[in-house]
């Protein structure tokens, strides 16, 4: 029965089903018309591949102040939703930037005024948030990525917060010199 | 985002600590200073965590945790948890927190364990 539609469009419909994508539609302009099929399958392909897909950015900056590593884990999280990501995917998300930001405050300023830039891009399935601030920077970056490590004296900091990033996180990626601030680069893939 | 605040709770010699809905940085910040006076001012053997109405933690919380561990241990006291969710639970684990404290479903088992 569905195979008799099936010729039966094929025979009669061919050139009604080619103009069901409008001539000078986004999808269409560049190689000319798509059936309806064609033109989803050419943007399934397209965010499989990543190459044409959609891509948004969020850029923010805020003050160095403990109070904004809620606010920037938040604002990250209400961003990265349009991607229909699992409460887990959120939950990781949040952690890692919370970790990141944490860092900026405690130890790129330590405790003193500054601004730090976030950048969240969506590309496809993929993500990358970057976190920088123009801090002291680290002169050792492998050392401070050690678990437990840290520079705290207050015995209340686990050293965990490079850990939990790459725990959370596919890929982190750290460039700091001393004066020279720190960028924290890290991609996730939501939707696996 | 309403400031969150720490409940501290005496029950006998058990001092239990209700953690707020987010558990960072920013949160923790007066932790140290109001746990060492009450460690200070009261014969505590055991702290227990109540994560019952925690949501988010990161490792913040680890840092939190692990020094109240290693201050009860030194005075021979013991650390429990009560309450902790699957995500709270899962931080925990990537903590290292997983093995070192054990854990209870209620804040009763956890007082009693």
């Amino acid at each position: 029965m569905s195979q008799e539609i099936n010729e039966d469009m094929k025979s009669k419909g061919s050139s009604q089903m080619e103009t069901i994508w409008p001539e000078g539609a986004d999808m269409g302009k560049q190689e000319g018309r798509y059936t309806m099929k064609q033109a989803i399958k050419k943007w399934e392909d397209g965010r499989e591949a990543g190459g044409e897909a959609e891509r948004e950015t969020l850029r923010m900056e805020v003050e160095s102040k403990s109070r904004n590593e809620e606010f920037a884990r938040v604002a990250v999280a209400v961003f990265i939703s349009r991607l229909d990501p699992t409460l887990e995917e959120i939950d990781d998300v949040k952690t890692a930037v919370s970790e990141a930001v944490t860092n900026a405050v405690i130890h790129g300023y330590g405790g003193k005024e500054g601004i730090i830039y976030i950048q969240v891009t969506i590309e496809g399935r993929e993500l990358s948030v970057e976190i920088e601030d123009r801090g002291v920077g680290i002169a050792d970056v492998p050392k401070a990525m050690e678990p437990m490590f840290t520079t705290d004296l207050s015995g209340e900091r686990s050293g965990m917060g490079f850990s939990f990033m790459e725990a959370f996180m596919d890929e982190v990626k750290v460039v700091s010199a001393p004066g020279q601030g720190t960028h924290v680069l890290m991609k996730k893939r939501i939707g696996r | 985002m309403a400031e969150q605040e720490f409940l501290y709770e005496a029950k006998g010699q058990v001092l239990v600590i209700h953690l707020p809905k987010e558990v960072d940085h920013h949160n923790c910040r007066n932790l140290k200073y109001e746990t060492d006076l009450l460690l200070a001012e009261n014969y505590i053997t055991k702290i227990v965590f109540d994560f019952s109405e925690t949501v988010f933690m990161d490792s913040s919380g680890i840092g939190v945790l692990l020094n109240r561990y290693k201050q009860m241990e030194r005075s021979g006291g013991k650390v429990a948890i009560c309450g902790a969710s699957a995500r709270i639970l899962r931080v925990l684990t990537i903590g290292g927190m997983g093995k070192l404290v054990p854990r209870y479903n209620s804040m009763e088992e956890a007082i009693a364990g």
